[in-house]
């Protein structure tokens, strides 16, 4: 006997939660040869807004746990993708990925989780400085988080959306994540390993959607601190948030010029896009 | 008392007719669905600013937090002229005169709670002492809380009489009268009978507002009790030809909350109750709301919370 399909509908991901659009809309995922997979919330304005806010709300508590604890919390995602890793694949397969690049690029995304993992309780150390002034003082810059941090994931399925999400929470932000439009499903499946691991709500939300439609409203929200342009592909797009983020001087990351390979060895760049540098003064005592 | 009066203040509150409670919230949740857009959600956003009691009552509050209270009241948004201002500062009665001082002649009231806020558990000379304190220093309302101990073991009598008594404590002595707001803290009145029962004992008593709740609390102000208590005001408009206030207050954070009420107010009872004068919100942090609302239909883009004041 022949199984009948369980027909999913996805929903978006907020505050920890997982609701529908406000706007009730869905739109169709397809796999590489135009057939159905999921319908898929179409995130309106409204729920961006509503991602923003509960953002806000946990980075408090998400920006002041120690950068150990916050470690632990990123390296237990992998954990919990580890897990994953077949369904993983499965649904990178049917997005049309190529077959022998599927399993690569799971793994590379899991080991991506771990390597930021790794550097959330070091990277203070390496892009923070005691320098040397004319005085008789302590002068001690330290990078502190951006704050909310809009992102618009890019095309790569999962590998791209790790690479984007996981260093931005390790130096102490929240973030609101566009899903890829055309790949949303490997998104969904990571919101619900945030769900599940040890992510506290609305340190990272993540929405599926047009990012045309609703990247907008986040790069013009006075409540968000920075925007990672990572999946903007259309320049005039692109300046068109840049322009409307410079209102209340949002840090903006640019998209790479050129088509970006997420497979290599990552730098620091992205540890360093969303922190800002704090000094302090200290007399030197005896 | 005169048994008589008793008599028939039962036979009133008796007579009412019993709260279909799924009916009720039913209709409070399916008028809460109505979609208010464009410039019918700036009027209400306006029309909310100007209904707010922007209230503080905490142990913790300083002439200074009062102080900068009552000018938020004054002017909501320093940034935009044409915002409107709220209806009133709601303090503890130790607070009114710095209020009133702070708020001159901008037309804004001092609203005091008083009768031994929140919990109404005093001797009746000490709350009519709180409230002659209130009214002395200056109080344009008084927001008094009902004995709710009283009214749920069917003393009815000693609610109504601690009515009265405070309403002529409101007395000011050139003959005017503090307007009295009778606050009922329907979380703690378990049914909607005795919200309907607590809203008429309040107006036949001389009520000028009755309000839901303290804010201390929960549940605070909800949909279907506010509609329970406008059905009243209605009613009782139909049968004495006066017409009372209605205050919900406490739990009401968000502009599209505040619009659901509005909805309603002129669902139930039409026009005459849309209006400062007629309708109220007890709120702290609904202002805030509003105003990020206002900046976000006047500028096209949402604000967050460091544009407006950390209260």
């Amino acid at each position: 006997m022949t199984r009948i399909d369980v027909r999913k509908t996805h929903k978006l991901y907020i505050n920890g939660a997982f609701p529908r659009s406000e706007s009730g809309r869905t739109y169709e995922a397809l796999d590489a040869k135009g057939d159905f997979i999921a319908n898929m919330a179409k995130a309106s304005r409204k729920d961006a807004r509503d991602a923003v806010l509960a953002a806000r709300k946990a980075f408090g508590g998400w920006s002041t746990r120690t950068p150990y604890n916050r470690g632990q919390v990123i390296y237990r995602i992998a954990e919990v993708m580890e897990g994953r890793r077949d369904q993983f694949i499965a649904e990178i397969l049917a997005g049309g990925t190529p077959p022998k690049r599927v399993a690569p690029c799971v793994d590379a995304s899991i080991d991506r989780v771990v390597w930021y993992a790794g550097w959330a309780d070091k990277y203070v150390q390496v892009l923070g400085n005691a320098n040397a002034v004319s005085g008789p003082f302590f002068n001690l810059s330290t990078p502190e988080p951006t704050g909310v941090v809009a992102i618009i994931a890019p095309e790569a399925p999962l590998l791209g959306l790790v690479s984007v999400i996981a260093p931005a929470i390790a130096t102490g932000n929240t973030v609101v994540v566009i899903a890829t439009e055309n790949h949303p499903v490997p998104a969904v499946t990571l919101a619900e390993i945030m769900a599940t691991s040890d992510v506290p709500a609305g340190v990272v939300n993540i929405l599926t959607g047009s990012a045309a439609e609703i990247a907008p409203w986040l790069a013009s929200h006075m409540d968000v601190n920075g925007i990672d342009l990572a999946g903007v592909t259309d320049p005039a797009l692109a300046t068109e948030l840049e322009v409307a983020a410079a209102e209340n001087l949002k840090r903006v990351l640019r998209a790479p010029s050129g088509p970006a390979d997420w497979l290599a060895e990552p730098t620091l760049a992205r540890l360093e896009a969303f922190v800002e540098t704090k000094t302090v003064w200290h007399p030197i005592g005896v | 008392m005169a048994p008589t009066a008793t008599a028939s203040l039962r036979k009133t509150l008796d007579g009412l007719p019993g709260v279909d409670q799924v009916g009720l919230e039913a209709r409070a949740a399916g008028l809460g669905t109505r979609s208010i857009k464009t410039t019918s959600k700036q009027w209400a956003i306006d029309l909310a600013i100007s209904m707010v009691d922007l209230t503080t009552l905490e142990g913790s509050d300083t002439p200074g937090k009062v102080r900068a209270l009552a000018n938020k009241a004054m002017r909501p948004d320093p940034t935009d002229p044409t915002c409107p201002s709220a209806a009133a500062v709601c303090v503890y009665p130790d607070m009114v005169a710095i209020a009133k001082d702070t708020l001159g002649d901008s037309g804004l009231n001092v609203a005091s709670v008083a009768t031994a806020f929140p919990s109404g558990r005093a001797s009746l000379a000490v709350k009519l002492a709180d409230t002659r304190d209130a009214v002395a220093a200056g109080a344009d309302e008084i927001d008094m809380v009902i004995d709710r101990g009283a009214f749920l073991s069917g003393n009815i009598d000693l609610v109504f009489d601690e009515i009265v008594a405070t309403k002529e404590a409101c007395a000011r002595p050139d003959g005017s009268h503090a307007h009295l707001k009778v606050i009922f803290e329907t979380g703690e009145l378990q049914t909607y009978d005795n919200v309907r029962k607590a809203s008429w004992l309040a107006m036949m008593a001389g009520a000028d507002f009755i309000k839901t709740s303290t804010g201390k609390v929960q549940p605070a102000a909800t949909l279907p009790v506010t509609l329970v208590m406008l059905e009243a005001v209605r009613d009782f408009r139909d049968e004495t030809g006066r017409q009372v206030g209605v205050k919900p207050a406490g739990g009401i954070r968000t502009s599209k909350d505040a619009i659901k009420y509005l909805v309603m107010v002129n669902e139930i009872v039409g026009d005459d109750w849309l209006d400062p004068d007629w309708f109220r919100f007890g709120a702290s942090t609904l202002l805030n709301d509003l105003l990020m609302q206002r900046q976000k239909m006047l500028t096209g883009h949402y604000s967050g919370p460091d544009y407006v004041t950390l209260d």
